[in-house]
């Protein structure tokens, strides 16, 4: 990953990424059908699962570069992981935000402590404890391990939020691919808003990475700065 | 709410929640960019000649 930002590529992926978002917008508000019984109000569907799914992304890059760190000791998994940490919580963020305002009109409540619900409030809040751990650890080397661990301790919940709504009884409509819920005619929406969404993902893990190679960069030169 | 405005809420908080953290990552690289160009500076200025 080239640690300069904003390079060609970037400028090609931001483009990318506002189109496609553009794409997903028409496709989810205007293009996709109108659902039979709950009508526009499905709409916040195609963004909600989509933003759901990329959280999820980015929580399982924050695992496997809380591994490689753990294995190679190189602090730019530990970039990548912080990185990814915090792209992972904005999105979740959206799915906590959207979920009840969709719940609201159709449950009559804006929450309920269903274990879909549950897990994925306590999902965010363990990566938001994690960003949080690591104001309080000084020494990178020992901030960087604890948080590796940390990470891969947290990632644990994520199975669990995925697979909540097949193990138990949930209020949460169940996974509606799998189970052919949603209709054919849904589904280029949701295909066009998820790729949007890897879109942004990996545009913000770039625009977050540099943010970390740049605060590299400044440490070393304050050591030089004595 | 009619139920317009609930599906309007919802595509509104993902944008402003994208915006706010757009515009964190914005400023912090503002920050870090001005604290590494004194620096370098400092650094020029404190190499014998």
């Amino acid at each position: 990953m080239s640690e300069r930002f904003p390079s060609r590529l970037d400028a090609v992926l931001g483009a990318l990424t506002a189109l496609s978002m553009a794409a997903a917008l028409y496709m989810a508000l205007v293009a996709a059908p109108r659902e039979r019984t709950m009508g526009d109000l499905q709409r916040i569907f195609y963004f909600h699962v989509s933003a759901a799914i990329t959280g999820m992304t980015a929580f399982a890059l924050n695992f496997a570069a809380s591994l490689a760190y753990l294995v190679k000791k190189n602090r730019r998994w530990d970039n990548l992981a912080l990185s990814a940490a915090e792209i992972g919580v904005m999105f979740l963020s959206m799915v906590l935000v959207t979920g009840p305002i969709w719940a609201k009109p159709v449950w009559m409540v804006w929450w309920t402590w269903s274990p879909r619900l549950t897990s994925s409030l306590v999902l965010c809040l363990l990566y938001a404890a994690y960003l949080l751990l690591r104001q309080y650890i000084e020494d990178p080397e020992r901030r960087a391990a604890v948080s590796a661990a940390f990470g891969i301790v947290a990632f644990l919940d994520t199975p669990l939020v995925w697979f909540s709504i097949r193990w138990w009884r949930d209020l949460h409509p169940s996974p509606m691919l799998e189970t052919g819920g949603l209709a054919p005619s849904m589904r280029p929406a949701l295909w066009i808003s998820w790729a949007a969404f890897q879109f942004l993902l990996v545009y913000l893990l770039r625009r977050r990475f540099c943010l970390e190679s740049m605060r590299d960069e400044l440490e070393r030169l304050q050591r030089l700065a004595g | 709410m009619e139920p317009m405005r609930y599906l309007f809420a919802a595509y509104m908080a993902i944008w402003v929640l994208l915006a706010l953290y757009l515009y964190s990552i914005d400023s912090r690289e503002k920050k870090l960019q001005q604290e590494v160009r004194r620096l370098k500076e400092l650094l020029e200025k404190s190499r014998p000649k």
